[in-house]
């Protein structure tokens, strides 16, 4: 079958199951791209899931790498095409469905229910990074100086911990065969 | 980027009149543009809800803290990210379809031509042990962050006992028993809405400060 289509295939499926965003949907990517259909090996979704991290913007945005991994920039497009499309239209049809119920007391209902149901979301979605990010001493202690550092110091900007956490890996790491592959 | 809503300037004193809040008018496709563009360009690691936060609320004022969470809930309830569903919600509220297209036009220009020019750069260096170490670091770093926004996000409703059970039963069931998310949003979320269904006599004023 054509590989495109499978990529297209793969990311609106993903895009569907995004419910409490990027974070939430991870494990089941990994499963589809790694497990599934082997684009990529274990360490290859690791580094680039680091490489979305790096950018600004949607951390997800790495499907765009995971596409043009299988296919090359067709592929690139494939996977932003299908992991924003089908999501993007359901957002923009059900905001606006939502502005009729304006006034109606289930509505408050939905939106105070739905809050602690996506804050869950977000918590799953940091323990499923944890589990493949934290594997040692210095991990945790990088994860834990830049929480301090977002959740303490309002006027931080997260980007620059988020780079430092790296240039801390580099530093320390690197002559460590950290992030290697086994062989 | 801090946890308490701060007041919303320009916004009129408005604090228990919601409905005094007005979608802006002609606000111009270029600056919806700019403005995502911006919140694209600076926003790392997972932290795009206190970004949109400043931008939107803050700066431009296009949506007062109500309107914000209640876009804010509608984005994260449905599927897609809530970056670029936020930058959906609030272009079609200020200018219909072709709002919605400029802003998530400019919420993904700049990470994803970044990140294809950094995949492709990787795909020629992935065997390298720096990057290795490197990435290793920043994936840590990432997992910090999420913890802190996670927490910044939920912090109100950590004083609520029903609010906590939802989260809990939420996270034993995706993290622990790991049940699809498909089964999930279809037990939790219904049980929820139940759970805070409309009572007599509440006529739906006072409960925002419930915790």
């Amino acid at each position: 079958m054509n590989e495109n289509l499978s990529v297209l295939g793969v990311f609106s499926l993903l895009s569907i199951l995004a419910v409490g965003g990027g974070a939430a949907v991870l494990p089941e990517t990994k499963a589809l791209v790694v497990g599934t259909h082997h684009w990529l090996t274990d360490d290859q979704f690791r580094d680039i899931y680091g490489l979305g991290q790096v950018v600004p913007g949607p951390n997800m945005l790495m499907v765009i790498v995971i596409g043009y991994h299988v296919t090359g920039f067709l592929g690139a497009l494939m996977a932003f095409v299908g992991f924003f499309l089908p999501a993007g239209a359901i957002s923009w049809a059900a905001s606006r469905v939502w502005d009729h119920f304006e006034g109606s007391p289930w509505r408050r209902s939905l939106q105070q229910g739905l809050a602690p149901l996506v804050v869950g979301l977000m918590a799953s979605g940091t323990i499923s990074i944890a589990r493949t990010a934290i594997d040692g001493r210095l991990t945790i202690i990088i994860a834990f100086a830049v929480f301090a550092g977002v959740y303490c110091v309002k006027k931080i900007n997260p980007a620059l911990l988020v780079l430092g956490g790296g240039l801390v890996g580099l530093a320390l790491l690197s002559g460590t065969g950290a992030g290697m592959p086994p062989n | 980027m801090s946890p308490p809503p701060p007041p919303v300037p320009g916004a009129a004193p408005a604090a228990e009149a919601p409905s005094a809040y007005a979608v802006p008018q002609d606000v111009r496709l270029w600056d919806i543009f700019v403005t995502f563009l911006f919140i694209g360009a600076v926003s790392f690691g997972g932290g795009v809800v206190a970004y949109l936060r400043a931008s939107l609320v803050l700066k431009r004022g296009w949506l007062d803290e109500e309107h914000f969470l209640s876009a804010l809930e509608i984005a994260q309830a449905l599927p897609g990210l809530n970056a670029t569903n936020m930058s959906i919600i609030v272009g079609d509220r200020l200018r219909g379809v072709a709002g919605s297209i400029v802003a998530f036009t400019g919420m993904t220009l700049p990470g994803g031509s970044m990140v294809l020019a950094l995949g492709v750069a990787y795909a020629a260096n992935a065997h390298n042990p720096y990057v290795n170490a490197a990435l290793v670091g920043v994936g840590a770093a990432a997992v910090g962050m999420l913890s802190a926004v996670t927490l910044q996000i939920g912090h109100k409703q950590l004083g609520q006992m029903l609010n906590v059970a939802i989260i809990a039963a939420t996270v034993l069931m995706v993290s622990f028993l790991h049940i699809s998310l498909v089964w999930v949003l279809l037990t939790v979320g219904p049980v929820a809405v139940f759970l805070f269904r409309p009572r007599k006599g509440d006529s739906g004023e006072g409960e925002g400060e419930a915790s």
